[in-house]
């Protein structure tokens, strides 16, 4: 790495510069990269990246096989990934003993270690190269392509594989107005959850004047939800690129990244990015001579879910407490520090330099006409291929789950798929080629949101699941409004009620009924949404309510006060493995002998039905 | 970064200079939690009501009020992990370890706490422990992290996908 890098101070400077990071970069086209990801680091791949540093050492060949310590690479159930360039070859589930045999076999003698290519769980086919992997090959990684191929820490990477070229284009050869021309003509779309047009939201910045502020709201509070943080991790400069145009096309000069502080990874990689830029001269004053200039800021988040609402953002990022406000006057007229300013989220942003590079019209070549581009989801839950998605906007439900995550983990039935966070809504399979656009989801009751998609099973109850999602939207509103504060709460106990088997049919209609109170009532988008995730399971899945109600039956087998737990007398074997691992000392039983539950002292932990060997506990 | 000092501690500066949030970051990221008299010496400091730093970090999750354990256990109760279970792995842990969620055992040695998505959906469901990630958590390698020889334990639970 060159620190004494000078400051690029023209669009000649920066092409000379790029021409010289894109010759280092082909000659060193023999090189391995190690998914660095939050997921796959949990898994070890920093032992991998160190055995590998050793055995490529040994071997004399530090000099000719590069490392890279990359961003997510997508396919996370499988992680560790490493993949071997040049001819991509993807190996999964690695561990740090593998390295020294993929140094050997692969990279010496170019041939490929079977027991560790990628094997798809529903059709069994081996692949061996990333391109043909089924779970890659319906994507459009637009945006998460460039975590393959780049170290997250070095602007070189970024810069040669064409990275600020946007950037050189925009503050060199566009005017303000033609850069928001240009995004709104791309019909670029917050992809934070609302789907407004950024293009109309820079252009009411622009038209302002005076001191004014560009965020990237980088607060991923939705659960189940990664999108973000594998962008920052792995692609932080795209997602800076993104912000310093926005910065030029809207006027703002000072720009501040918020990020909540659960990401510690995609806070350090920022950062780094960031005084990167500063060192290059790409953040600061007078950026490629141009005369423009921005100060980029980081801010952390301290912990809030309704942070991610913007007014209530801007108040965290001004140091107080997260409360939104009533809007309009709208922050693009009255936000941060009372002047004008523009929020957008950090994939919203990732979009913008590859709109300014190929046109607004080849953008909207990918996507449908009213939600255009790609879009990342975090496709996770009971599904086989769990990791990030980057389609086109518009493709089906059942594409998405079934083609790309490669159905149903175990080979179990469907149940719904929850999109959009604690917003969103919960779709049965009857809405399985419903298009993911953002006018489609809505309609049906859910809400894109943020990308999260959360794919469910039989094992899955929704009464349990729509109380999961009201107790963690009571804990987190902020209390300001009356009915989000109370009323999210009294839902909780109706749905806590139900699953407890203490519910009425009245109840029901009770729950339904304050569900569109808090809806109608409230401040902000967290109160306004919070009863979506009952509203829906209500809809599509009332059945499983009136079971609970009338039956007192959880038929999935989730809610504890409505299960129980019982050996069968043929299957059990006496072997105790079920009496020593129980919590609560509830099963009795001589060696050898039948055991028996003692349903009274049980606490319905389920240990014992998942460390039963021969399938003696029934659960019902 | 333009940074500035508050207590002698450094403190990064948003467009605004220092904030309430930045500077209780700094206090915690020094002294672990946030102790009364620091605050108390910060608000003097910065001519700001001690109530506004109380208000803050009360409404925030990450500060601290009481010093914590010396080991961390943090559950991730995000959707994805509560779809795989994890109020179980949760309770499991709270068991094992005598520890009622957001408190510190008695001998000061573990601190439980619950958040609401670390982002590793892949891995649910999770548990952390002093920053160390543990994926695909069951009750029984729960009790195996915490049983008495953690460092065997912690390797397999770790390197082992699955059971």
């Amino acid at each position: 790495m060159d620190l004494e890098a000078p400051k690029i101070k023209s669009a000649e400077e920066f092409f000379y510069i790029q021409r010289n990071y894109q010759k280092q970069y082909r000659d060193n086209n023999r090189f391995i990269v190690i998914c660095g990801d939050t997921g796959c680091t949990a898994r070890n791949s920093k032992a991998i990246l160190g055995n590998l540093d050793r055995c490529l050492k040994e071997k004399d060949l530090s000099e000719t096989v590069g490392t890279r310590f990359t961003g997510c690479l997508g396919l996370c159930e499988s992680g560790p990934l490493v993949i071997v360039y040049p001819e991509e070859i993807l190996y999964h589930r690695v561990i740090p003993d593998d390295m020294l045999e993929i140094v050997e076999e692969t990279v010496l003698e170019g041939r490929i270690i079977d027991r560790l290519i990628y094997r798809d769980p529903s059709s069994g086919e081996k692949y061996a190269y990333a391109r043909d992997l089924p779970f890659y090959k319906k994507q459009v990684r637009n945006l998460l392509g460039g975590n393959w191929k780049t170290d997250p820490t070095k602007i070189e990477d970024y810069i040669a594989l064409g990275g600020y070229e946007a950037l050189v284009k925009a503050v060199t050869e566009m005017s303000p107005g033609e850069v928001v021309q240009e995004v709104k003509e791309a019909r670029l779309r917050g992809r934070g959850g609302a789907g407004f047009d950024a293009g109309l939201k820079w252009e009411e910045c622009f038209k302002a004047s005076g001191r004014k502020f560009i965020i990237c709201n980088a607060d991923e509070g939705d659960p189940g939800a990664f999108m973000d943080r594998s962008l920052l991790e792995g692609n932080p400069h795209a997602v800076l690129e993104g912000l310093i145009i926005g910065a030029y096309a809207t006027g703002a000069r000072e720009g501040v990244v918020y990020i909540r502080s659960e990401y510690p990874t995609a806070v350090e990689k920022i950062k780094t990015a960031i005084n990167r830029a500063e060192e290059l001269g790409l953040v600061g004053d007078d950026i490629l001579g141009s005369g423009f200039g921005v100060q980029i800021y980081l801010s952390i988040g301290a912990g809030a879910f309704v942070c991610g609402e913007t007014s209530a953002l801007i108040a965290s990022v001004d140091g107080r407490i997260g409360e939104p406000v009533q809007k309009p006057p709208r922050l693009v007229q009255h936000g941060y520090l009372d002047r004008p300013t523009v929020v957008n989220n950090v994939e919203t942003l990732a979009n913008v330099p590859h709109i300014i590079k190929q046109g607004a019209e080849n953008y909207r070549a990918t996507g449908t006409e009213a939600s255009s581009g790609t879009k990342i989801f975090s496709l996770v839950g009971k599904v086989n291929n769990t990791g990030l998605v980057e389609v086109p906007l518009g493709m089906t439900l059942r594409e998405i789950i079934f083609e790309i995550g490669g159905g149903i983990k175990e080979g179990k039935a469907f149940k719904a798929v929850q999109t959009g966070g604690p917003s969103g809504g919960c779709l049965p399979a009857s809405y399985l080629d419903l298009p993911t656009d953002f006018e489609s989801l809505t309609e049906v009751g859910s809400l894109m949101g943020s990308g999260g998609m959360i794919v469910m099973d039989e094992d899955t109850c929704m009464v349990d699941l729509a109380g999961y999602f009201l107790k963690f939207l009571a804990d987190e509103s902020c209390g300001c409004c009356f009915t989000c504060r109370e009323g999210i709460n009294r839902l909780l106990e109706l749905v806590q009620n139900i699953s407890c088997g203490r519910g009425s049919l009245d109840q029901l209609d009770l729950l339904k009924e304050l569900a569109e109170v808090v809806k109608d009532s409230t401040l902000c988008g967290l109160g306004q949404t919070a009863p979506n995730p009952v509203l829906s399971t209500i809809k599509y899945f009332e059945d499983e309510y009136r079971a609970h109600i009338l039956q007192n039956k959880c038929p999935a087998g989730v809610c504890r006060a409505l299960i129980t737990f019982e050996i069968i007398e043929s299957y059990c074997n006496g072997c105790g493995l079920c009496k020593k691992n129980c919590p609560s000392d509830a099963i009795t039983g001589e060696q050898k002998q039948t055991h028996y539950i003692d349903k009274d002292q049980c606490d319905k932990c389920g240990i014992c039905f998942s460390t039963c060997r021969n399938e003696a506990i029934l659960k019902q | 970064m333009k940074k500035n000092t508050v207590l002698g501690l450094e403190v990064p500066c948003g467009p605004n200079g220092v904030s309430v949030i930045t500077v209780l970051q700094a206090i915690q990221g020094y002294y672990g939690y946030l102790p009364e008299e620091a605050l108390e010496k910060a608000a003097r400091e910065l001519k700001v009501p001690l109530i506004d730093f109380y208000s803050v970090a009360t409404f925030y999750k990450n500060f601290r009020l009481a010093p914590q354990g010396r080991r961390e256990v943090v559950t991730c109760t995000g959707t994805a992990c509560h779809v795989r279970g994890s109020e179980k792995i949760t309770e499991e842990i709270s068991r094992t370890l005598g520890v009622d969620i957001g408190s510190t055992t008695e001998d000061g040695e573990y601190s439980l706490k619950c958040v609401n998505c670390v982002g590793a959906c892949a891995l649910a469901p999770l548990v952390i422990v002093d920053g160390r990630y543990y994926g695909q958590m069951t009750s029984l390698k729960v009790r195996r992290l915490f049983s008495d020889n953690p460092t065997k334990t912690e390797q397999t639970v770790s390197s082992g996908l699955s059971e």
